[in-house]
């Protein structure tokens, strides 16, 4: 393999044609007699001319520079990536759903339209929840979605409230998201144990209160064991309580972010309902609120005409408007519907047991060798300490560089930010017992390595295409493109 | 247990794991969940299919939609059948790509780094501009972060926008610009393009930015040469909403003096869905570099000083900054950055002005076509410069989605009915004609649309 790999515009040959156009059919015009020339490009774009089979030898070999969850364990914290289906990407790709168009009479989408509806449907009973859209492109997006519908109904009662109270442990979309939504954030310690400390939470709560924004699972791995209390205490104050789903992997068919007393939920199908990461996006963030949230929801949503029919609902005079071009990542939403359709409820169920068992064998392996940030049990996820092994001047990310030599995805490092060194492992359930003990035991290996022979962990990774990169130049003299410098 | 082909534990391998954890079942893992949250059985969800039978069931549903496969289209308004060159979906369909998350361990992601790079450099060099990062959720999405983005740097809190941007974009800067606290002002069109006196006299010494689209929601050619100085004779932020194929053949917006320019990559190789998921990109001048919103891809070299690629300038990012991150976007569109790098990439230098010149050709073949044989009844709204759409005026008092109905009927997928947005254009019909068109089809469609008004 060739040690650096030439960028695309590197390989191009003036003469080279990769693209098959037909011939002009109609009777042409000169271009300047249809569009007047100082509106016309006096210098075409300097794209690279290479032939088909360049295109697909140097992506071919990009992607072999790649990692995905087909190549090996990703346990990567937070991020749930479990296997990607394969026929989810099948089905996204039949024309009857790839070659529509939104603007199409409704009538002739309508396979599509009964597909929306069901899934938001689905999603209702999944989260427990009255009503989902399936706009937000992200989680991200849905977490502003959702605090827009929370300032919103606020606002529909004149209540001015203006701040959203978040955990330490929380996601930093939380908060940004708050900001964009024009909310001011307060953070609230966790208690010794990683959860909720209830004090804390009284103390800060009050008519000021929009929201408080919760993750549980927390990104600790731990059931908010207080959750009635806390939703009893935000309630009492007038705030509503806001469900961050990135970890909904651990609760499918056990419990009901409904049931536990909030009132507006996102779910990131990208993690709990297996629809690619695409190697950052796109992913679909749907919201789902309780009745009295309703009225404010994104238009239009799907519903259903008395005779069976489905139809694009914009009869919204309360909505937030629109969040998203046209209705949502269909593909993505096409995906999670098959993937909803190969478990079925009691799949699902099984789905989230088997998550948090594979994350429960892992932690107690694994807590010999790391310290465990909060011991017990844990849900789909667990955070070590890669603190004991500073003494011998290794760090986590040395820890994570290190795996990279065996074959390993590493897991999430340096998140949550309450934990010192942390180290976020999220197995998912669909990976074996064998893969499990295999990454186990390497773990094991590098703590060991680390007391041994420091200097070959803290030098990772050997085998890749490059090694450590400088990051800091990158963004102090950003060479952010190769054309216009 | 149900036994699953995504799961692989067996009974055995749950014991031993179970007796590793000292756990009597898995049941006791979910001891501290209160049993008063507790859902008691099994919820009201869609239910399981076997792979034959989930196979089939979608088949039906997706043969409920009629398809650009079985019918011709003419529709457009912001989503296009385009030709998707055949390498693409191979391209994405490499699992390393799509299976992957973000980039963030920079050894092992070097393929997909390295794309996003190039997808940065293709957009700098088709818009003009100076910096572009790795992507955003579409086209409108990122009009409104252009908007966030002025509105911070200006510190000034009124956006202009004008009534020929996509009416869905327009909803979703409102959408956002409540969340922000900006005031958002219309200007209206004359002949289908932003009327600039309009535009000259609502632009003030508080106006952090103005977003105009072009080619516009009526296919129509801004005139940004007049647009540019009017807004920056007020230090006020111009921002361009261009399609990306359009760009084959019109003056990029960063020479016509573009501070922001977006706009969403659907039209490179990005098939329609419905409407998503597309590509949206982001682009802005040099002084604007550490406020972009999103991911940004730099070059860099290793610890031997070979070079490689990682995610860089994060300072900027919600990770870092939490509640003082200048956008809250922790994604991008990676594969769909992909498709549209693909794209480029096999259009090369020549098939963009190529396509982009095919389509210019046919959308105004089929105007003159139309108004030549519709006599008076169907007329060209506006006499502004069009790239590949068109605002076509029908006999007064056509129900156009009474026509459209009819088209389908016919194997058509009409045009976009322009009066659902714009009452003032009752009855006009936004046509769009793509290189996929032929002669036959475009001369099929006109025939078929002159004998139904």
């Amino acid at each position: 393999m060739k040690t650096e790999k030439a960028l695309i515009f590197e390989l191009s040959k003036p003469g080279r044609v990769a693209y098959s156009l037909p011939e002009c059919d109609v009777p042409e015009t000169d271009l300047s007699e249809l569009i007047p020339s100082d509106l016309l490009r006096t210098k075409p774009a300097e794209l690279p001319e290479v032939y088909e089979v360049d295109v697909i030898r140097h992506y071919t070999e990009l992607s072999r520079r790649n990692f995905g969850v087909d190549n090996g364990f990703y346990p990567l914290g937070s991020c749930t990536m479990k296997y990607n289906p394969k026929i989810n990407e099948d089905v996204a790709r039949y024309s009857g759903f790839a070659k529509i168009h939104p603007y199409q009479p409704e009538h002739s989408i309508q396979g599509a339209l009964e597909l929306l509806y069901t899934l938001q449907k689905d999603l209702s009973a999944l989260t427990g929840m009255d009503q989902v859209t399936l706009q937000p492109a992200a989680g991200a997006h849905g977490e502003w979605t959702g605090l827009m519908l929370i300032r919103a109904y606020h606002e529909s009662r004149g209540e001015q409230r203006i701040k959203v109270i978040v955990p330490d442990s929380s996601h930093g979309t939380n908060p940004a998201s708050a900001t964009v939504a024009g909310f001011d954030t307060i953070t609230i310690q966790s208690n010794e144990r990683g959860l909720v400390d209830l004090d804390a939470l009284r103390s800060v709560v009050g008519s000021d209160t929009a929201a408080l924004m919760l993750t549980n699972p927390s990104t600790l791995g731990l059931f908010e064991e207080q959750i009635v209390e806390i939703a009893e205490i935000v309630h009492e104050a007038g705030g509503l309580l806001y469900y961050d789903g990135a970890n909904s992997n651990a609760i499918m068919g056990i419990t009901r972010p409904g049931d536990m007393g909030f009132d507006v939920v996102h779910l990131n199908l990208h993690k709990t309902m297996s629809t690619p990461h695409g190697g950052g996006g796109p992913g679909a963030g749907p919201v789902g609120v309780k009745s009295k949230l309703i009225p404010f929801l994104p238009k239009p949503i799907v519903s259903k005409h008395l005779d069976g029919t489905y139809y694009w609902d914009y009869d919204r005079p309360e909505s937030i408007g629109r969040v998203k071009a046209f209705y949502g990542n269909f593909a993505i939403l096409v995906r999670a519907y098959t993937y909803i359709r190969t478990y079925g409820p009691d799949g699902l169920r099984q789905v989230s047991e088997l998550a948090v068992l594979n994350a429960n064998y892992m932690m107690h392996r694994l807590a010999p060798y790391y310290e465990v940030a909060y011991p017990g049990i844990c849900k789909h996820e667990f955070v070590l300490s890669g603190k004991k092994l500073k003494q011998y001047g290794v760090r986590t990310l040395d820890v994570a560089k290190r795996l990279l030599d065996f074959g390993y995805h590493p897991p999430t490092v340096y998140f949550p930010l309450n934990v010192e060194e942390a180290i976020m492992i999220e197995p998912t359930e669909t990976e074996s017992k064998e893969t499990l003990d295999g990454f186990i035991d390497t773990m094991i290996q590098i703590a060991k390595e680390a007391e041994t022979n420091p200097e070959l962990v803290i030098n990772a990774p050997y085998t890749t295409v490059v090694n450590r990169l400088d990051e800091t130049t990158a963004a102090r003299k950003p060479v952010l493109n190769c054309t216009c410098g | 247990m149900i036994k699953h082909r995504y799961l692989p534990m067996t009974d055995q391998d749950q014991s031993e794991m179970l007796s590793t954890i000292g756990a009597e079942s898995i049941e006791a893992l979910f001891a501290d969940i209160p049993s008063s949250v507790r859902y008691p059985g099994t919820l009201s969800m869609s239910k399981r299919l076997s792979e034959p039978e989930l196979l089939k069931h979608m088949q039906i549903l997706a043969g409920k939609n009629a398809d650009f496969e079985q019918n011709t289209s003419f529709l457009g308004a912001g989503l296009y059948d385009h030709h998707i060159p055949v390498v693409i979906n191979h391209v994405i369909s490499r699992s390393e790509f799509y299976t992957a998350y973000t980039p963030y361990q920079p050894e092992i992601s070097q393929g997909e780094l390295q794309a996003i790079f190039e997808f940065q450099s293709y957009i700098c060099e088709l818009t003009g501009m100076k910096v572009a990062n790795a992507s955003m959720y579409d086209g409108s999405t990122a009009l409104a972060e252009a908007a966030a983005l002025a509105s911070g740097f200006t510190k000034r809190k009124k956006i202009i926008i004008s009534r020929t941007v996509h009416p869905e974009a327009k909803e979703i800067v409102r959408t956002s610009a409540h969340g922000l606290g900006l005031e958002v002002v219309e200007v209206g069109f004359s002949d289908g393009v932003t009327d600039l006196q309009e535009l000259a006299s609502a632009i003030a010494d508080d106006t952090a930015a103005v977003l105009i689209q072009s080619p516009n929601f009526f296919g129509c050619i801004e005139n940004l040469k007049e647009i540019e100085p009017l807004v920056h004779a007020r230090k006020t932020l111009l921002v361009v909403s261009s399609n990306p194929l359009s760009l084959g053949v019109l003056e990029s917006p960063g020479v016509l003096g573009a501070d922001i320019v977006v706009g969403d990559a659907q039209p490179l190789g990005i098939p329609a869905s419905l409407g998503g998921p597309t590509c949206g990109f982001f682009a802005v001048s040099e002084p604007l570099m550490r406020r972009i919103p999103g991911r940004i891809v730099g070059q860099t070299v290793d610890r031997d000083g070979k070079r490689g690629f990682v995610l860089t300038l994060q300072a900027r990012e919600q990770h870092i900054r939490r509640e003082k991150a200048t956008s809250n976007i922790c994604s991008n569109q990676a594969l769909l950055a992909l498709c549209a790098s693909v794209y480029m990439s096999t259009l090369g230098k020549m098939g963009m002005q190529e396509v982009a010149k095919l389509n210019v050709q046919k959308s105004h073949y089929t105007v003159n076509h139309a108004t030549a044989i519709g006599l008076n009844k169907m007329k060209l709204e506006f006499s502004s410069p069009f790239f590949n759409e068109f605002v076509l005026q029908l006999p007064q008092g056509t129900d156009i989605k009474e026509i459209n109905n009819m088209l389908l009927e016919a194997g058509f997928i009409g045009g976009y009915d322009l009066g659902v947005e714009y009452p003032e254009l009752q009855g006009r019909m936004l046509i769009a004609v793509t290189e996929r068109r032929t002669k036959e089809e475009i001369d099929q469609f006109i025939g078929t649309l002159e004998a139904m008004i």
